[in-house]
Order: C-alpha cells, then sequence, then structure tokens
C-alpha cells in the first residue's frame, strides 16, 4: 500500500550540488521544495576523526554502498556485462552533499570551444576531421550565455583564483585571491613559462581566504591539511553543498529535506511528470510525492537509470543512433601525464589541499593547431599537490620491484622525492559508447541498474600520447633525475582509480531529435520534468565538470522558476 | 524523516560556543575579521578540557598491547601471515618491518570486519567468468580467500621444499610468494596473483593506516618515511622547503 503525501511545488531527487543549488534558489523565490536524499544527513562534526586515510580514502566510507547499487560494465556490445562488483575506475558519492562533499574543489569552467565543438571543428579543420562514429554536437548554449551562471557558482563558493589566461571572457574577477604557491608550483611555473606556455594558479574551492558569499554564507579558510579528495572538510574550507546552499535552503523555511528517502521512479501520465515513488530506506514503506515539477539532481547513472526505469524519453539504440536517452556516455583520459624523480630535492608531499596547484592550457580544447594530429580537443597539464597519504601513495621508478626489500627502500627513499604531471583529457562520445538497463542484474529493491559500455578509442589514445609527451617535457625541464611516462593507454579497465568524471546519458541541445534536454534541462518530452547534472554533458570537456555542473543548476533554476509562473516550455 | 532545521544543532550551550573561540584563538588558525557562525563555529571543540592521557612515542616504556590478539586467524595462518607479510614489508636499516609493526594483527582485525566479508561490494548472483577489465567476479569474500589461499600456499610450500612455509628461508619464500605474484602456481580454488595482490596491498594498510587499527605500531611506519600523520594544518609551511615534522594519531583527537 503506499502512502500518498499532499503535493509539493518541487521535488528534487539527490541533495547533492544539483539538488542543493536548485533548492536554495527556488525556496529564496517562495517555492515548496521537497528534497529527497536517499543517503544519510552530513554536517560539518562528522569529519572529527576525518584524517583517517584506510577509513576514508581506501574502504570509501562516503561511498555509495555497492552492495545496494552498482552498474555492469562491458568493453563492447559484444561483451557479457557484468557488475562493478568493487570500486576502482570512480566512487559514485551518497548521502545528504553526495559527490560534491569528497571532491577536490577544482572548479575550472570549460572552453568556449566545448560549447560549439561541432561546429567549430567542422570551420577550422573539415568535416573529415570528426570520425564517422564520432558523435559530438554543439551544447545548444553558448559560452557567453552560460557564463553569467558560472559567475553565480563561482560567488556562491567562494572560487579562490586568477584569470585563465587562455580561456573565455569573465564577467569578474574571481571572489578570493589564488591559493599559496608551494615549492612545486613555482617549480612547474618557472619550468612552463620558460617554455612560452601560459600557466596560472587552480581556481580552488578550497577557500584561500575566509569569505562570507551573496547569501551570507562564511567560511574560513583552507589550512593544507592534505585530506579533501575522499574527505569531507572539518573546517568547512571546501566548498560542499552542505556548507553552502542547503543551509540557505534550509532557512527559507520552504525546503523538506528527507533523508533515507530512495526515488525508485518518477511518476507521469504520458504528457506530465505526476511526482515521484520513493522507498523510506529506514521503515521499507512506499510513498508517493505528488509534485507540480520533478527535477532529477542525482549523478550521473541514476539521472539515466531513473528515466529508463520510469519510462520517459526514447532509449537510445546504438544500432541506429536514435533515442536519446543513455546516449553520449562519456568519460575522462587522464592517464597521459608524467611523474618526475628528484635526486636531489625534498617537497612537503604530505601537505596539500584538493585544489592546489598550477596548471596550462596551452593543449586543452582548440587552443593549439590539430591539423597535423590525430585527435581533436585536448587537456590540461597540471601539477597539483593535494597531499600524499601513505596507503595510496608508494611511488617507485617503472622498473623496480613492487615489493620486497628493495620496494621498501625506493618507496621510503622517494616518497618526498616525487613530483607528477597530471593530464585531464577530454572525452568525446562515440555512438557505440552508451548507457541503458542491465538485462540481467538488479538493485537491493529488485530494479534494473546501469549498463554502461565503453572502450577507449584511438582518439584518447592518440590524446594520452600527446599529453604523457608533453607532460614529460615540462617534468624534465622541472629538472628531474628520471621521468616515467605512459607508453600505451591501453584498454579502459574499471578496476583502477582514475577519474569520478562520468558524463552523459541525458544530454542537452538544440534539437529533440538529438538531445533529451534544452538549454534549461528541462526535458524535450516531459514539460514539468528537469534532468540536472553532468548528465547533461554532451562530451566532457578538459576539465574538471563541476564548476559547469553548477552553472547548469543556476541555469536550470531560472528556468525552473519561469516555467513555474507560465508553465511553458522554456526553449 | 529528518529535518535539516534541527533545534539541537542550533542550540549550542555558552561555554561551548566560548570552547570554540578559544580553540580559533589559540591554535592560531586565522580565520579572519568575519564572523564565522556556520562552520568553524559548528567544529567540534578541539580543545575539550577532559582530554585523554598524552599517546607515548617511547617504544621503551612497554605497555600491553591488548588488541594483539585474533579474532579471525589461527595460530597457524596467523604466523604464516606475519612471515609472508615480513617478506613484501622487510625490516631493514630504515626501521622495522611487517612483523614488527603488527601488520598480521591488523589483516587479522580487518578479515573479521565488514571487509573480510565484502559488506559493501555488491556480491548478487549470477557469477560469470569476466574479462580483466571487468574485475574481480568470484564469489568468495576476503575471509574465505585468505583461508584457502594459505592452506593453499602451505601445501605447495610442502611440494616444493618438504617444509611449512614459516619454516623456509627467506629466499624460499620469496621464492613462493612470486610464484602466487607471477600466477605460476596453478591453484583451481583462488586465483593466485588475486590473493597476493590482497595479502600486499593489506600488508601497505597495516604499515600505514593510523595506529588505531593495530598495525604502523608507535607511529613507526610513518616515521621511516616522514609522515606527519594526523595534523591540523600545514599553513605554515606549504610555502617553504621539507620539513620533518613528528607525526601525531588520531589518538591526539580524544
Amino acid at each position: 500500500m503506499v502512502k500518498k503525501l499532499p503535493k509539493t511545488d518541487v521535488v528534487v531527487v539527490g541533495v547533492g550540488w544539483g539538488g542543493g543549488i536548485i533548492a536554495a534558489e527556488l525556496t529564496k523565490q517562495g517555492l515548496n521544495v521537497v528534497g529527497l536524499e536517499r543517503g544519510q544527513e552530513r554536517h560539518t562534526e562528522d569529519y572529527y576523526m576525518v584524517h583517517d586515510e584506510l577509513r576514508y580514502a581506501v574502504r570509501y566510507e562516503l561511498m555509495q554502498d555497492l552492495s545496494k547499487e552498482t552498474l555492469t560494465f562491458r568493453s563492447n556490445s559484444k561483451m557479457r556485462a557484468l557488475p562493478m562488483r568493487q570500486y576502482g575506475s570512480f566512487l559514485m558519492g551518497t548521502g545528504l552533499g553526495g559527490a560534491g562533499i569528497h571532491w577536490n574543489g577544482q572548479t575550472f569552467r570549460f572552453l568556449p570551444y566545448d560549447f560549439n565543438i561541432r561546429s567549430a571543428t567542422i570551420e577550422r579543420y573539415g568535416k573529415n576531421k570528426i570520425p564517422a562514429d564520432m558523435t559530438i554536437q554543439d551544447w545548444g548554449i553558448t559560452y557567453d550565455e552560460i557564463e553569467p551562471y558560472y559567475d553565480k557558482f563561482e560567488k556562491m563558493a567562494g572560487i579562490s583564483g586568477e584569470e585563465n589566461p587562455l580561456g573565455g571572457k569573465r564577467s569578474s574577477a574571481y571572489p578570493t585571491k589564488p591559493m599559496k604557491h608551494s615549492p612545486p608550483m613555482k617549480m612547474f611555473k618557472k619550468a612552463t613559462e620558460k617554455l612560452n606556455y601560459h600557466p596560472y594558479t587552480i581556481p580552488s574551492a578550497n577557500l584561500s581566504e575566509s569569505y562570507e558569499n551573496p547569501d551570507g554564507i562564511a567560511r574560513a579558510a583552507c589550512q593544507y591539511c592534505g585530506y579533501c579528495e575522499r574527505f569531507g572538510c572539518e573546517y568547512g574550507a571546501k566548498a560542499d553543498p552542505v556548507v553552502t546552499v542547503i543551509p540557505v535552503a534550509a532557512k527559507t523555511g520552504k525546503f523538506d529535506l528527507r533523508t533515507h528517502s530512495w526515488v525508485r521512479r518518477v511518476l507521469h501520465n504520458g504528457e506530465k511528470a505526476t511526482g515521484v515513488l520513493y522507498t523510506d530506506v529506514t521503515t521499507g514503506e512506499e510513498i508517493e510525492q505528488p509534485a507540480d515539477v520533478v527535477v532529477l539532481t542525482s549523478y550521473v547513472f541514476n539521472n539515466a537509470r531513473l528515466l529508463l526505469n520510469s519510462k520517459i524519453g526514447q532509449p537510445y539504440d546504438p544500432s541506429t543512433g536514435e533515442g536519446v536517452i543513455g546516449k553520449n556516455y562519456a568519460y575522462q583520459v587522464v592517464k597521459g601525464g608524467a611523474t618526475g624523480y628528484f635526486d636531489d630535492q625534498k617537497f612537503n608531499n604530505f601537505a596539500g589541499a584538493g585544489a592546489l596547484g598550477m596548471v596550462i592550457d596551452d593543449f586543452n580544447g582548440d587552443n593549439f593547431d590539430h591539423s597535423n594530429l590525430d585527435f581533436i580537443h585536448g587537456g590540461y597539464l597540471s601539477l597539483t599537490q593535494t597531499g600524499l597519504r601513505p596507503i595510496q601513495n608508494n611511488p617507485i621508478p617503472s622498473d623496480s620491484p613492487t615489493w620486497g626489500k628493495e620496494f621498501k627502500k625506493n618507496s621510503l627513499n622517494y616518497i618526498n622525492k616525487t613530483l607528477s604531471i597530471g593530464a585531464m583529457g577530454a572525452s568525446l562520445p562515440y555512438k557505440q559508447h552508451y548507457l541503458d538497463l542491465d538485462p540481467t542484474y538488479t538493485d537491493t529493491f529488485g530494479d534494473p541498474i546501469i549498463r554502461m559500455t565503453y572502450d577507449f578509442k584511438e582518439q584518447d589514445r592518440q590524446l594520452a600520447k600527446f599529453t604523457a609527451k608533453k607532460s614529460s617535457e615540462i617534468m624534465k625541464e622541472m629538472g628531474a633525475s628520471k621521468v616515467d611516462s605512459m607508453k600505451e593507454l591501453g584498454p579502459y579497465n574499471i578496476t583502477t582509480y582514475q577519474s569520478t568524471h562520468n558524463t552523459g546519458g541525458v544530454i542537452m541541445g538544440a534539437d529533440s531529435k538529438t538531445s533529451a534536454v534544452n538549454n534549461y534541462l528541462q526535458m524535450w518530452d516531459m514539460d514539468n520534468l528537469f534532468v540536472v547534472g553532468a548528465s547533461a554533458f554532451p562530451h566532457n570537456g578538459g576539465y574538471n565538470p563541476t564548476d559547469t555542473v553548477g552553472a547548469l543548476a543556476y541555469r536550470a533554476a531560472e528556468g525552473i522558476i519561469k516555467y513555474s509562473k507560465n508553465g511553458e516550455k522554456l526553449a | 524523516m529528518i529535518s535539516l532545521t534541527d533545534d539541537k544543532k542550533k542550540k549550542q550551550s555558552e561555554s561551548e560556543r566560548l570552547s570554540r573561540r578559544k580553540f580559533i584563538k589559540n591554535s592560531g588558525y586565522a580565520v579572519g575579521g568575519l564572523a564565522v557562525g556556520g562552520v568553524i563555529g559548528s567544529v567540534i571543540p578541539w580543545d575539550t578540557e577532559d582530554k585523554a592521557a598524552p599517546q607515548t612515542n617511547n617504544k621503551n616504556n612497554k605497555t600491553t598491547n591488548f588488541t594483539h590478539a585474533l579474532m579471525n586467524f589461527s595460530q597457524a595462518e596467523f604466523k604464516m601471515v606475519d612471515a609472508a607479510t615480513e617478506r613484501i614489508f622487510p625490516e631493514d636499516e630504515n626501521g622495522p618491518g611487517a612483523k614488527e609493526l603488527g601488520v598480521a594483527y591488523y589483516i587479522d582485525h580487518q578479515l573479521a570486519g565488514s571487509y573480510g566479508l565484502n559488506a559493501r561490494d555488491y556480491m548478487q548472483p549470477p557469477f560469470f567468468n569476466g574479462e580483466k577489465v571487468q574485475g574481480y567476479q568470484g564469489r568468495l569474500r576476503r575471509k574465505e580467500i585468505f583461508r584457502i589461499a594459505l592452506k593453499e600456499m602451505q601445501s605447495y610450500s610442502q611440494k616444493k621444499y618438504k617444509k611449512g612455509f614459516i619454516s623456509l628461508t627467506e629466499e624460499e619464500q620469496n621464492a613462493i610468494l612470486t610464484d602466487f605474484a607471477e600466477d605460476k602456481v596453478k591453484l583451481m580454488t583462488v586465483s593466485p596473483s588475486g590473493f597476493f595482490d590482497l595479502l600486499r596491498s593489506m600488508t601497505l594498510e597495516g604499515v600505514y593506516s593510523d595506529p588505531l587499527y593495530s598495525g604502523n605500531k608507535d607511529m613507526d611506519g610513518w616515521r621511516m618515511r616522514n609522515y606527519p600523520g594526523n595534523q591540523m594544518s600545514y599553513t605554515d609551511i606549504i610555502e617553504e622547503d621539507f620539513k620533518d615534522i613528528p607525526p601525531k594519531s588520531l589518538r591526539e583527537h580524544m
């Protein structure tokens, strides 16, 4: 027997960055918002014992419990998809704040090129530059149109930074000054300047100084304690939804937050969404929450899964290229970096912050000529100092043993003498890469889980080789005694950590035939349903995605407010 | 249903707020001129008056370590793990190896709990052999993998050297472990390299996790690599050259 609750103006599904921003903006405008979060509540106080690498980084304290839900993976459609039984390649967050809790705080804007990637590539290189099965498309929004929303997210989060010399135009400076520069950052800056590149300080959501945002939320400065990624911040210095937007929504008295509420279906009559069905995981009770507007703000995989399980939108068919739900899944190409070993220098590698580092965009987007290259787009190259914790960081030269006497000697010797340059390679979509429902495996409630079909392509292999070469050159210029870098990218492997930047599946665009949502993230097929998150990216750029997720969430919030007044399609 | 606007959170006693202010002041973590309500304001007061007894860094100060007892392994299994992990992370001129750091106790305790039971892994059937890129697809849990693999290691050792694993020389033990690591042993039950990788990663965990987990004895694992452990702030040194800082554990926060 399903319990039916009174109708609300808006229900949001998943309370991380997307859900938190939507809730804050809508409740400020007087709308009543119900927030359904399947995980638990979170507070800064939870992080009293957070400097625990084993619990948080190795045992995944803040991540989704895979025993209840995972996804299945196969490299291609001929292979049997099997469940990701343990964590590896990426880490899904759960609980209040979602993945916005355990991120590093690197807050980049995508390049103007990203938003009109197809037309800009054809304009400069001709149609043949794009492989036949590469399904890049323009986003249905330009950089200039999304810029004000980037600005809004950055002011809300207090981003510390300096202007990217090769990035899109900014309407205003970053709200706080750049982070401090450690000695390795200075070395990277000097080396890249010498090579005529354009280094700048990574834009950081770990505050460089104390800051009060336009909503009146005050936060303290980062202490460079070295526990960011996979951890929550005990100072609240790292912007996350719990210390920024959620309290703003709560203060209005119009936000009804319900944790332990696992949404299983979007309810609809074929034309309009009527609400959602969820299970209270503490009691097992099934509950219907009717709403005028439904907003999906969960992670990439679950946004797509909810639509497919609710039979909303046309599922993507890789054999015809038709349909939109599950289309254009993309990832990130991060293995093309370089590691440098310094015989005569020692660094404070244990210290750092998630977004502490220097970066160049000389090989990102279309900032360089691709005429004679076998790939398009690129990625940023960065030197970060995030705090190398001891279980997970035991750098040894590539040709040395991985256990025993020699391993111990090398790892102890090199730990504070090793620096790395990382590449954040863009990931472009292909006809064969998509998300759909797995025919065999289910979650804890018996609902089908997502099936991912994905592998690296020639584009990725060429891109990774290129960035590995450039990274090695910079590392040599920095004075490393020995440099290691990737030789071949190899196949995509779900067992080793690479990046949590999964994108696509419910993509935005200007045309309802080729995209699922318009540029307000409103479903083409269902006016009162919005789908917010990196699921809306038609491809993944050469950057961390959170700034763009945040900007799109502010854009969607504006759209929902408009829609709730006049009830019309927004694009 | 839990509401965020929980009054309990907002109502803090005057004394608590005072002690927090004292923390901010005493610890020198300048937060600028702002009245910081939301965050530092909600950080637990670190400077609790009734601080636990200071941790001792003095190795000669011998007290009984009551966590050094077994909740999972048999005595024989424990001795094998103790010997095998010492080969992976041996004692040398830099300092103690896995044995002295308590790594086998660490592994024993981990296998007895949720990690040993794969409590947060997806363990639903059906089970199929997968491709390497798809990761572990077995139905055995870590606790069972250890039990089976240690038995296999023992019989392999008997077969190869006519001796049990713990009676072998270091070189012989290394040879056995190498054969497992490189899948040169043919087993029907578990993947030899899969077991070795698990043993290796759990050895590093035992060497370098906070001592609260029974390994990394006296923080000596950290000390060997100049890892300062649980520190509140590096603001003062982040712009500086390398600095050796004595380690602190999470015990400091009790």
